[in-house]
């Protein structure tokens, strides 16, 4: 079970939550639940071979799952994932 | 810096800073030396520009093609009522210069664009990036790599901040990464809304872009420890800050050369073009169909609360229940749908397109904006 922090952008497609509970020992695995969870979210965060969008990155605690195993990253219990696009405003 | 004098004014003026001791006279006169170009001053632009005049950086380059728009003033605290109208370099330069008179501060009332990036930048030491947009953000990346200059980022969106310093070179040589190591390339373009878009709490800039201020300070001085390698989020809405770490992406291309980056980011040239797809109603042909009584169904695609402040008769369907309430739009005879400005209705009629085979819906060129602007003066604007 591990926790995942919905940047504001994306929360339009998680009916405004911030942080969804997730199933899954790895990245991939906790994504697949969001996205189960939440539908509409996976176009916006996965490509169609269903690999992380550029514009979007993952950490797992402080780290960028790039620097880790990648979506294969493993995640236990109360892990934080975050989801951080790119944002523009200024 | 032995060359770098202060007149008595100077050191009086600077004296909070000359009594910290890792700042002293010697931090001060770096910041004298120093050259910073702020892209962009809007939101962030605002409290960098202040504080870096105020703290006595010596020379403060300014771009912006923009000028002030009263919807600045919620959060754009270098202008004022009297600005408005003005373009924002010369109204940005008059405030610095009666903040500050011993600077040098430089205007470029112009976009930055592909063509004059390295010509502008080429003569700074440090760059705050404070733009608005995903084109000119990879350029100000791009460029500084090119030039391998330090670019000190911050973004916001909402209550959302980012903050890092890409591109820096410590005492070693190394440089750290850029922004393309942590976003190689921008979102499609409308995924991520801009502030005109999706708005922005005022104060948020004001928090944000003083971290960057604090950024460039500390770049320039050599104090302390710059965000490099480091992304600094901020979530204002619950106070959540996070400080993560970001690497060299092995997967991203050297940047060699500066490219078209509005055709990069996938933004179409002319706003027009994005609503090609759907028909359009301009407020005038509205205003006929109103006055010779044609039946027809208004659709106004807004929140509520937006409803509430002026609304020009239409049925109230936000956008976000558009698809669930689509059974309330008629399909036998015309349907104008509006929003505020026209985006909105734009998106809401593709969708009703592609979902349910529409072809009798009308975006309203402009919105109730341009309703009020140029049918019924009467109605508030917003």
């Amino acid at each position: 079970m591990s926790k995942v922090i919905i940047p504001t952008p994306l929360r339009k497609f998680t009916a405004q939550t911030a942080t969804v509970e997730t199933s899954g020992a790895t990245v991939a695995e906790a994504v697949q639940d969001l996205t189960d969870q939440y539908p509409d979210l996976r176009k916006h965060l996965l490509d169609d071979t269903g690999k992380v969008r550029s514009f979007i990155r993952i950490f797992v605690g402080d780290e960028d799952i790039l620097a880790l195993n990648r979506e294969e990253t493993v995640v236990e219990n109360d892990t934080v994932i975050s989801i951080v696009p790119a944002i523009a405003g200024g | 810096m032995d060359n770098i004098k202060f007149s008595q004014e100077e050191l009086q003026r600077y004296s909070r800073h000359i009594i910290i001791p890792e700042f002293n006279i010697e931090g001060q006169k770096k910041l004298k030396a120093a050259k910073v170009l702020v892209v962009g001053s809007g939101g962030l632009g605002s409290p960098l520009l202040l504080y870096l005049a105020a703290a006595g950086v010596g020379t403060i380059g300014v771009v912006d093609f923009d000028v002030v728009d009263e919807s600045n003033l919620q959060r754009q605290v270098l202008f004022g009522v009297e600005n408005v109208g003005k373009p924002k370099v010369e109204a940005a330069k008059e405030r610095q210069k009666s903040l500050n008179p011993h600077i040098d501060i430089i205007s470029y009332n112009t976009q930055l664009t592909s063509e004059n990036a390295l010509e502008i930048i080429k003569d700074y030491d440090v760059v705050a990036d404070g733009t608005d947009n995903f084109p000119t953000r990879y350029l100000v990346n791009d460029a500084c790599v090119i030039l391998g200059k330090t670019n000190v980022y911050a973004s916001i969106f909402r209550f959302d901040g980012q903050v890092s310093v890409f591109n820096y070179k410590d005492k070693d040589g190394n440089i750290g990464p850029n922004y393309r190591d942590l976003f190689p390339e921008p979102p499609p373009p409308g995924l991520v809304p801009s502030c005109a878009e999706g708005g922005v709490l005022g104060v948020l800039p004001g928090i944000v872009g003083s971290l960057q201020a604090n950024e460039v300070i500390k770049v320039i001085t050599g104090i302390g420890a710059p965000l490099v390698g480091r992304l600094f989020l901020f979530d204002a809405l619950h106070f959540e800050t996070r400080t993560l770490k970001i690497a060299k992406n092995p997967d991203v291309e050297p940047i060699t050369e500066l490219i078209d980056y509005v055709q990069f980011c996938g933004v179409p040239h002319e706003e027009v073009s994005v609503q090609e797809a759907v028909k359009e109603l301009t407020v005038q042909e509205l205003q006929k169909f109103q006055e010779e009584g044609k039946d027809f169904q208004l659709i106004d695609v807004r929140e509520t609360y937006e409803y509430e402040i002026v609304q020009i008769g239409g049925e109230l369907i936000p956008l976000g229940t558009i698809v669930q309430e689509a059974g309330r739009i008629s399909k036998d005879k015309p349907v104008v749908v509006h929003c505020r400005s026209g985006k909105r209705s734009a998106d809401a009629i593709r969708e009703l397109e592609i979902q349910f085979g529409f072809d009798n819906l009308y975006n309203l060129k402009g919105g109730v904006k341009a309703y009020a602007e140029e049918i019924d003066t009467s109605l508030p604007v917003y």
